[in-house]
């Protein structure tokens, strides 16, 4: 390559790839020379996605239509494995119980009478978290936004949060949440905070907003920063109030972004896991359905296998909502806000 | 607190013939600024000062430092109740540098083509890619769990790392190109009129001007890895586990008592090289985290 690079343009003394023409290129000749190389350097990528995500996830689908051996609960016979055909995913979403695409209803208690709950739970966590998340991040990142002095201390507190890592902050809050703990010492209450249903559901979705709000802002602060500084002047000489220009300029001029950032908050919560897993264990219906998944997998591989297909679909069905219906385009959003967010 | 707000008391004062009206805008940024400050670190001080306190006033609620010692730090790496703390910091460190050296290597050129060049499909293989960090981990534990139990990997670093691949090399990806978008490639025209082909470029030119980006994005990469519980805690082994489930699973000398005080100094020495490291690389993280968009 470098030989013949020193070749000068004109000079005839080696022939040329086509890729290494600077000049005089024809426009259809430099599209196939950049198809060529973006194929050549992005194939390794694909390839590896494909091993480590692509792979799992046909195989886990495979398993999925599976029977897991092992004791029928209903007849107390002894079921060897082979094509289950759908009763992995009856037994989830019907709550059908027993080996071999058994129609008894489940025992309350199993792991398979807990999946509406846990589904219920999911959705109850990821709607409360990502809408306190959004308002709490609003107000901080316009906050953020405004000009003066030990902004940038405020910026890098921000950050603090989401450094932690998620197991380490669901031990933090274990700690405060603790019956003889800060908590219930700076409240002047004396709640079992992991012993019963409410007060867990609060604890975890209080570390997780602690946790994920600071981010939150980020994001939406990159959005506010790309809307120009004249278009508020120009509001104001018009004579638009504050609260005019918050529902008349920001809140627009924002909503990409934001709907990217909630989009995102919405997909991760929905995964929810380290969490309620650490600090309630699941108990009091906390179980999320990732945390159901992991309950499963030693009972059984190919039930936990259409549990996390079922997990999968559903992320996947909010995600294509949001992108069709809701108009969040992460693809060309993201690559807006990053030149701006990084300039400041 | 103070030291936030006294600047500004010093700088109206100072010769200032008519007295400014008092600034309410201002005094209004500056309270919900130490409000958001405290949000920020009272948690993660709370675990600090519970670190170093003496664990008979484990729920002592002075908000300061009070009975100082060192003994949770050494219980925390005394392996005598079971606990492998320094071998599971050892562990994370490797897997975590693992898992950033391969998806570096293997996003950096992806990252360029998606930046730099124009070629059919290039929105699909942004969106697979993106799709792809949004991917559920759970959806891997399943199958994973059984094909690594099948061939005798479970608990093996290589079934940690792998699968750590799957959320990390996204990530680099989304975060790398939207870097180099940024980047000044007048300079490798510049570079190729000069009669460098484009290998040579990306080498000479490119390559140096985007190390900062890649060395944001090598941060990123690692916490992310560093911070990951879900997978690890159902492949890994007692040898090969990382400090997340090591401290979701800290033993203490009472087997149904917390042992608090010596997970929060687990959780200090896990917490503040990343909270150091993040602080310094404060603004480029900020830059890449709203590019990629992903945690």
């Amino acid at each position: 390559m470098s030989t013949e690079a020193k070749a000068l343009p004109g000079q005839t003394t080696s022939p040329k790839p086509e890729h290494h023409l600077p000049k005089g290129e024809s426009a259809d000749r430099k599209a196939v020379t950049q198809g060529r190389w973006g194929a050549t350097l992005i194939a390794p990528s694909l390839i590896m996605l494909a091993i480590v995500i692509g792979y799992p996830i046909v195989r886990g689908v495979i398993m999925s239509f599976q029977k897991d051996s092992g004791l029928d609960p209903a007849s107390g016979l002894f079921v060897e494995g082979g094509p289950a055909g759908l009763a992995n995913y009856t037994h989830w979403l019907l709550q059908q119980c027993g080996a071999g695409g058994g129609t008894v209803a489940c025992a309350p208690g199993t792991l398979g009478a807990q999946f509406w709950n846990a589904m219920g739970t999911t959705f109850f966590f990821t709607a409360v978290t990502v809408l306190l998340e959004t308002l709490i991040g609003f107000w901080m990142a316009l906050i953020m936004a405004r000009t003066f002095r030990g902004r940038g201390l405020l910026r890098a507190a921000v950050l603090v949060p989401w450094a932690i890592p998620t197991a380490v902050t669901a031990k933090l809050w274990f700690f405060i949440f603790a019956f003889d703990g800060i908590a219930n010492k700076l409240f002047g209450t004396q709640i079992l905070w992991t012993g019963s249903e409410w007060p867990a559901k609060w604890a975890v979705i209080i570390s997780d907003v602690w946790k994920t709000t600071p981010f939150m802002a980020l994001l939406i602060l990159a959005g506010l920063q790309l809307i120009p500084e004249e278009v508020y002047e120009a509001a104001k000489v018009d004579g638009a109030s504050t609260w005019q220009r918050f529902t008349q300029i920001t809140l627009p001029l924002v909503k990409p972004a934001l709907m990217v950032a909630v989009l995102f908050r919405v997909l991760d919560a929905l995964r929810m896991f380290d969490l309620p897993y650490i600090l309630t264990g699941g108990a009091n219906n906390t179980t999320t359905l990732s945390i159901l998944v992991v309950d499963q997998v030693r009972q059984g591989f190919n039930s936990a296998a259409a549990l996390s297909t079922i997990t999968f679909l559903v992320i996947f069905i909010v995600a294509f909502i949001f992108v069709r219906f809701l108009g969040a385009n992460a693809v060309q959003t993201s690559s807006g806000t990053s030149g701006k967010a990084k300039a400041k | 607190m103070s030291t936030m707000t006294a600047p500004r008391t010093g700088n109206a004062a100072p010769n200032e013939v008519r007295k400014k009206p008092f600034d309410w805008a201002l005094a209004r940024t500056y309270i919900s600024a130490v409000v958001i400050v405290i949000w920020c670190f009272a948690p993660a001080y709370w675990m600090v000062v519970t670190a170093f306190r003496d664990v008979g006033y484990t729920f002592d609620p002075t908000p300061f430092f009070t009975h100082v010692t060192l003994d949770n730090f050494a219980t925390a790496f005394s392996t005598n109740l079971g606990n492998h703390f320094a071998r599971a910091l050892g562990n994370s460190l490797f897997i975590g540098v693992c898992v950033t050296l391969i998806a570096l290597l293997f996003g950096v050129f992806a990252a360029y083509a998606l930046a730099r060049l124009n070629f059919p499909g290039k929105f699909l293989v942004l969106g697979v890619i993106l799709g792809a960090s949004m991917f559920p981990g759970v959806a891997l534990v399943t199958p994973l769990f059984q094909l690594f139990t099948n061939i005798g990997w479970i608990g093996t670093y290589q079934a940690l790392i792998i699968p750590n691949i799957s959320f990390v090399l996204p990530l680099t990806v989304y975060t790398l190109t939207s870097f180099f978008r940024e980047m000044p490639w007048e300079l490798e025209e510049a570079a190729r009129i000069d009669g460098c082909t484009q290998g040579e470029a990306f080498r000479k030119v490119i390559m140096p001007l985007a190390a900062p980006a890649v060395f944001t994005t090598a941060i990123l990469a690692f916490i992310s890895s560093w911070n990951e519980f879900l997978l690890a805690s159902q492949l890994s082994s007692d040898a090969t586990q990382p400090v997340t489930v090591a401290i979701a699973s800290f033993a203490g000398a009472q087997p149904h008592q917390e042992p608090y005080t010596t997970v929060m100094a687990a959780a200090t020495i896990v917490t503040i090289p990343l909270v150091i490291m993040v602080l310094i690389f404060q603004r480029k993280i900020v830059a890449g985290l709203t590019a990629g968009g992903v945690k």
